[in-house]
């Protein structure tokens, strides 16, 4: 599916790198044109191709319209009648699944798929916080499973071992999830430090070692399992632990929103604000520069990993303290580790950009399981619509090239064509 | 062109590895393609005093030392210690051979005592070279492993009988997906591009010759059905990579997550609802090899295997003599270690690298054929599991390198299947800790324990020409 995607660009490809400057436009269509092909439209426009492809897939693979299709030329309404009820369906469904379900009784439960989203945006936008401030010192952070299964394992052990008064036991167990985060982020900033191991490698492999290592402890009654269970799992969280309800026990949402919220604030404040973020980006934009500079690069390895395994340590506590409270097992990190990535790229590495990032691929998250049980479409097809965004977004040119917009900076002879059209001709 | 084709084969050859893809490679291979006639000898006059050079600067490693002193002390807590009683049987032929092997038994405490005292001399003689500024061979290291592996298993085989004919069977079997995509990630990493999408590739290449095999009912047709999935795969992270200049990694990565949800989407969508059609697919047979099968353990191991597995032994013997050997090899590598240079004597630095891309997404396709025409007849979701990293992880243990790269997924290939056999056997390791021995393995060679790797040195970046 996806070659076709790429198929249109080598067509179009080189128009906007041709284009060389030839006569200075008027200052308002330049700043225009900017915005056009800016960042912001960038991401917009990726987000609608991969809504497009993601419903051409929903089209195709629909049973209704493979029927209709099969009498396409005698009666061609029908095909396009099916495909739009199939794809209407489904991005309906994924709608009132993540912001607002227009059937429900009041307002009070219609808004319910909207704080869905924002707790399963919670976790994202900690581990993307994580991925992102990675990439900031140029450091691919790829090891967000493995973090996130030891912060859970971390902040789950002292969650269900220790009654603690309230206030105290959280705060230790939010704490003690974020050092085990930081420290197996923190291996791989101290391996690429001192050896020079290829981070991606290490944190892949790191990865393994930690579900190995959490199904193990699991399993070994003594250290993770719940006592007088054969299961692989730990008893369920004391009640000191847990994270409070944000909205009430009616709604799933919780205070590990605020701890994200917190932790997006802190980063943005240390990437922006502080002479350490400072370092970082030197870091991650020029290391050689930046050690001519008199900065200890391989001490920035080390302080960004540990800084990111605790991000996204956050995420792992926010899964065990606020979402599964009643124990959990080895698949805890619910893919999140790898969807962080995703988010991170989405959000562009920028603090508020992973937030906004988080909230929408939380979005997908709740609508796409309510479009798996209301339409009976696979959950998969957020993966694809998700991994789309990434793509189009991490390449410019491309998404440039489909909607026919102009390269900010570079001038152009002829007039951009409306985006309409573009749209339409699509 | 024959002179320098030959040339820098022996300056990357298998001997000299670790030190030829860095510093001198990239310098040689700029100047050795400009003129045949006078490059042959400046290279022999720059090639030793580089070499001497470049080992005078990592003499004194200390790693493998203290790395053999910290395994013969596990040796010694686990197999003396805590020694085990018993008799340990190496079961050596399976009945239907025509060559029968008796069994070897070993009793388990002596074994383990032998075993731990060869180690530490080993591991003296590492030390003793160090000391005296000379490096540890690497035979040395794979006697030690050897030995430490002959101990370990016999220790955790006590009072038991281990099928040595299915250990090796077994390790294959899991094996060939990791060849096939250590293969297609030695090529493609040393043109130049990353490829972290081994994993998609391997899945793409299952669910096509699943889809294929059944509709066609030709395992072949599935085949050549895995290797364009595989392909179409390497296209999109080649465009990417190479038009778009993505970050590598990220393309991978997310390609990998695409796959996955694209096989999801349609297996859930599709494929099990019409599992009869397109599930099924014929799986392939066991060809034996007239007399070479019949050799004792080798036989059964090697030469009583599917298509895909001949296939796999042409496979590696192709890259490897392809990228050291002939004018398509020089090429590879001189776009993957210097596009510059390469550029300058008129290679199509990006062309090369996208032609080559697509080659090592076809073999890695060949990879992702044998989980569905092999060993499971059917697809599933998620069915490789992350063998693509681990064949990536090889590629880097491997350093690059097919041979090294082919030995290293077998290691992964053993370590993953010793795992089933001594769960059978009832092990007294946990599996979970079997299971992370191969990326244990592969953290410490990438630290460097092993010897530095050290990847072709434009791998990852986009060339742009300026």
């Amino acid at each position: 599916m996806s070659d076709t995607r790429v198929a249109p660009a080598p067509a179009s490809g080189p128009a906007p790198d041709s284009a060389k400057a030839v006569a200075p436009a008027p200052k308002s269509n330049q700043v225009l044109r900017d915005i056009m092909g800016g960042s912001v439209v960038i991401s917009i426009l990726a987000v609608l191709l991969a809504l497009v492809a993601g419903g051409i897939l929903i089209a195709v693979t629909d049973e209704d319209v493979q029927t209709a299709s099969g009498y396409f030329f005698s009666r061609p309404g029908d095909t396009f009648q099916a495909i739009w009820v199939a794809v209407s369906g489904a991005y309906g469904a994924l709608f009132q699944g993540s912001v607002y379900n227009f059937g429900a009784l009041d307002f009070a439960k219609g808004i319910k798929p909207l704080t869905d989203t924002l707790t399963f945006a919670t976790p994202l936008i900690a581990a993307g916080l994580g991925v992102g401030l990675a990439f900031r010192a140029g450091m691919f952070n790829i090891g967000g499973q493995g973090q996130m299964l030891i912060a859970a394992a971390a902040a789950g052990w002292v969650g269900y071992s220790f009654p603690l008064p309230y206030g105290l036991h959280l705060i230790l167990a939010v704490v003690a999830g974020i050092a085990g985060g930081a420290i197996w982020g923190g291996i791989v900033g101290l391996l690429k430090a001192r050896t020079g191991a290829h981070e991606v490698i290490v944190t892949i492999m790191l990865n393994y070692v930690a579900v190995y290592l959490v199904s193990y402890m699991l399993r070994t009654p003594g250290l993770l399992q719940a006592p007088g269970s054969n299961n692989p799992k730990t008893p369920a969280m004391l009640p000191t632990a847990v994270y409070p309800d944000l909205l009430g026990s009616s709604y799933n949402l919780h205070a590990g929103l605020l701890v994200s919220i917190a932790a997006t604030v802190f980063v943005w404040w240390l990437l922006s604000r502080s002479s350490l973020g400072f370092k970082f980006r030197a870091v991650g934009v020029n290391p050689n520069a930046a050690r001519v500079a008199g900065i200890n690069v391989k001490n920035s390895y080390i302080t960004v990993m540990l800084l990111s395994g605790g991000l996204i340590g956050i995420a792992g506590v926010a899964q065990v303290l606020g979402t599964v409270t009643t124990g959990f097992s080895s698949g805890i990190d619910a893919g999140i580790g790898f969807d962080a990535i995703t988010v991170a790229l989405l959000g562009r590495s920028r603090p508020w950009g992973i937030f906004v990032a988080g909230i929408l691929f939380g979005a997908f998250k709740a609508g796409g399981f309510a479009m798996q049980a209301g339409q009976g479409i696979p959950v998969d097809i957020v993966l694809v619509v998700q991994s789309l965004i990434v793509l189009f977004i991490a390449a410019p040119p491309l998404v440039r090239a489909v909607f026919r917009l102009p390269t900010p900076g570079v001038a152009r002879k002829k007039k951009p064509v409306k985006l309409a059209k573009a749209v339409a001709a699509k | 062109m024959s002179s320098p084709i030959s040339e820098p084969g022996s300056v990357t050859g298998p001997g000299s590895v670790s030190g030829s893809s860095s510093v001198s490679g990239s310098g040689n291979l700029a100047v050795e393609v400009v003129d045949p006639a006078a490059v042959s000898s400046a290279t022999q006059h720059e090639h030793p005093d580089s070499s001497n050079g470049l080992e005078r600067t990592i003499v004194k490693s200390w790693k493998a030392p203290i790395a053999f002193g910290i395994f013969t002390l596990i040796a010694l807590v686990l197999f003396v210690i805590l020694g085990r009683d018993g008799v340990s049987t190496f079961r050596l032929s399976n009945d239907s051979d025509l060559i029968q092997l008796p069994a070897v038994e070993t009793p388990t405490r002596v074994a383990g005592i032998v075993v731990t005292v060869l180690l530490l001399v080993i591991a003296i003689i590492a030390w003793l070279r160090v000391r005296a500024n000379r490096r540890v061979p690497l035979w040395l290291t794979s006697i030690f492993g050897v030995l430490f592996l002959f101990g370990f298993l016999a220790w955790a085989a006590a009072g038991q009988t281990l099928p040595v004919p299915g250990l090796l069977v077994g390790t294959v079997s899991l094996s060939v997906p990791l060849i096939f995509g250590a293969m297609g990630g030695v090529i493609s990493e040393r043109v130049g591009v990353v490829n972290v999408a081994i994993e998609g590739q391997l899945l793409a290449g299952a669910f096509a010759s699943a889809v294929i095999a059944s509709l066609t009912g030709q395992p072949l047709l599935g085949l050549v059905a895995a290797m364009v999935a595989g392909m179409l795969v390497s296209f999109v992270l080649a465009a990417f990579a190479i038009k778009y200049f993505v970050d590598q990694v990220i393309v991978g990565v997310v390609l990998n997550v695409l796959v996955i949800g694209l096989t999801n989407f349609l297996y859930s969508q599709v494929l099990s609802k019409n599992a009869e059609l397109l599930n099924t697919p014929p799986r392939f047979d066991r060809i034996a090899i007239p007399l070479l099968s019949e050799i004792p353990i080798l036989g059964p191991t090697l030469f009583r295997q599917t298509i895909v597995v001949y296939l796999m032994y042409i496979a590696v013997a192709a890259v490897f003599f392809g990228l050291f050997h002939t004018k398509w090899g020089l090429r590879v590598r001189a776009v993957g270690e210097h596009p510059q240079a390469a550029d300058t004597v008129g290679i199509n630095v990006n062309r090369t690298r996208f032609r080559n891309v697509l080659l090592a997404g076809a073999i890695t396709g060949f990879g992702g054929a044998y989980f569905t025409l092999v060993s499971v007849p059917s697809f599933n979701k998620e069915m490789t599991a992350g063998a693509g990293y681990i064949a990536l992880a090889a590629v880097i243990f491997g350093q690059w390198d097919p041979i090294r790269a082919t030995l290293a997924a077998l290691l992964f290939g053993f370590a993953s299947n010793l795992q089933n056999v001594l769960g059978i056997i009832g092990s007294p390791v946990p599996s979970e800790f079997m299971l992370m021995l191969p990326y244990v393995l592969t953290i410490f060679a990438v630290a460097g324990l092993v010897g530095r790797s050290r990847g072709p040195a434009a791998s990852g970046r986009p060339y742009i020409k300026s």
